[in-house]
């Protein structure tokens, strides 16, 4: 009989039988791993399967192959101010969406793990936004795609940089990338190398920046492509900013 | 062990939720057993309920009659429509003899492990109503899930994309009745003190 014992993020939960749930949780040592949890849907289970949920688990199977059952238990519950914010709400739905598609099953992570749970922390304050995306460039990372922001990728002035060249995923001199800045992402203001706001406009060109490689690099071969949440949360960031914009 | 029959009756009765085959073959074998007191008067209510009972055209709730009854009672508030995801919400609400309006069954909540998208609720229907009556105020009364909160969220920016004076509102998070504070969640005792009265 295998059994473990250790903390995780609720990622997802799919009905399974009757009354239980397979859970998927982002935990630190062994990354993504999922189990059976019995009475998932009974009032007092119920609280615990939302994503972003940290809870300690008892994890036991027959062998480490199976898929085993889980014992959970919370830690810390979702934060009703998150609930209550669309933006917030959504920023958590895709980032628990796109570790749940994204990683691999049992191949730890104790980055992501932290990092997440630093995001979820960070998502009561003002630069919840900003954090989000430098989150989605950690996760990128991790996965393989690093992202270049500190020097050009055409020899330009490093502390000038602008854009983001949607191919190498390398930053781009202002003036290296004014003729082309057309077919070129725009570097939020808050990665430039002297810093800058992480105001909405900032955080919407990180989404459209963070997105395009999301889409492009991590499911470029995925069959259901980029999480409907991760889609979700970018449209309405980008319809709010336009909402700012219009009542100034 | 069982003929055509009775194998089939066992069959739709372990298909029902919460039974087993155990409490099918147990079931059916009372029912076959009490066929004047039981079955046969249930297998008349089953058929007179699949013929009469529908869902009504105007706000999805299951009634004998088209429109359904709430919707025709004159007496209601038609100025107020309550967003409720299952029917079974209805009547929770209706239980309690304190709402006096309208209401929209949208059918579920938004759930992308589910496959359930804005296009697989009656949002259309429920957009159409607001628009074409004079509705003052939507009650979004979702549960309070991730999934709950996200519909809720989708269902405000579409309503007030169509019409920006209507007045929404959500059912209040806190303390229920006979709660001690002590076995709440923190969330909840959190969302009741910033809402104490």
């Amino acid at each position: 009989m295998e059994s473990l014992r250790y903390q995780g993020l609720v990622l997802s939960a799919r009905p399974h039988g009757e009354g239980g749930a397979v859970v998927a949780l982002l935990t630190e040592t062994n990354g993504r791993h999922a189990g059976y949890l019995h009475g998932a849907h009974s009032s007092k289970k119920r609280a615990l399967i939302e994503p972003g949920t940290l809870v300690s688990v008892e994890w036991s199977a027959r062998t480490s192959d199976n898929l085993g059952t889980y014992k959970l238990e919370e830690e810390r519950g979702l934060s009703p101010m998150i609930l209550n914010d669309p933006l917030k709400l959504g920023a958590l739905l895709s980032a628990c969406s796109l570790c749940d598609a994204a990683l691999p099953e049992r191949e730890g992570h104790a980055g992501l793990f932290f990092g997440l749970q630093a995001l979820i922390d960070t998502l009561s304050s003002e630069v919840w936004g900003a954090a989000y995306v430098m989150w989605e460039i950690a996760f990128l990372k991790e996965l393989g795609f690093g992202l270049e922001l500190n020097k050009c990728a055409g020899g330009g002035d490093a502390n000038m940089l602008a854009y983001v060249s949607p191919k190498s995923g390398r930053a781009v001199s202002y003036a290296e990338g004014e003729p082309y800045k057309d077919k070129l992402l725009n570097l939020p203001s808050f990665l430039k190398p002297n810093g800058g706001p992480a105001d909405e406009e900032a955080v919407a060109d990180g989404l459209k920046m963070t997105g395009h490689f999301l889409g492009h690099w991590v499911f470029a071969h995925h069959t259901k492509g980029v999480p409907e949440a991760r889609l979700r949360f970018e449209a309405r960031y980008a319809k709010t900013v336009a909402g700012f914009e219009e009542s100034e | 062990m069982y003929d055509g029959p009775l194998d089939n009756l066992v069959k739709l009765i372990a298909s029902l939720p919460g039974l087993g085959s155990r409490s099918a073959k147990r079931i059916a074998l009372y029912l076959l057993t009490h066929k004047e007191g039981t079955m046969l008067p249930l297998a008349r209510a089953l058929q007179e309920c699949a013929d009469a009972i529908s869902e009504c055209e105007r706000c999805g709730n299951l009634d004998t009659a088209q429109p359904c009854r709430i919707c025709r009672d004159q007496a209601r508030d038609t100025r107020t429509v309550c967003v409720v995801a299952t029917v079974a919400d209805l009547w929770a609400i209706e239980r309690t003899g304190s709402y006096k309006g309208r209401y929209h069954v949208l059918g579920g909540v938004l759930s992308a492990l589910d496959g359930i998208g804005p296009d697989d609720l009656s949002i259309d229907t429920l957009m159409n109503k607001i628009q074409q009556n004079d509705i003052s105020e939507v009650i979004i009364a979702l549960s309070a899930t991730v999934d709950g909160q996200s519909t809720a969220h989708v269902l405000t920016d579409h309503i007030l994309d169509i019409k920006g004076d209507v007045k929404i509102t959500k059912l209040a998070h806190g303390v229920p009745i006979g709660g001690e504070l002590d076995y709440l969640d923190d969330g909840t005792i959190a969302t009741a003190l910033q809402s104490r009265a």
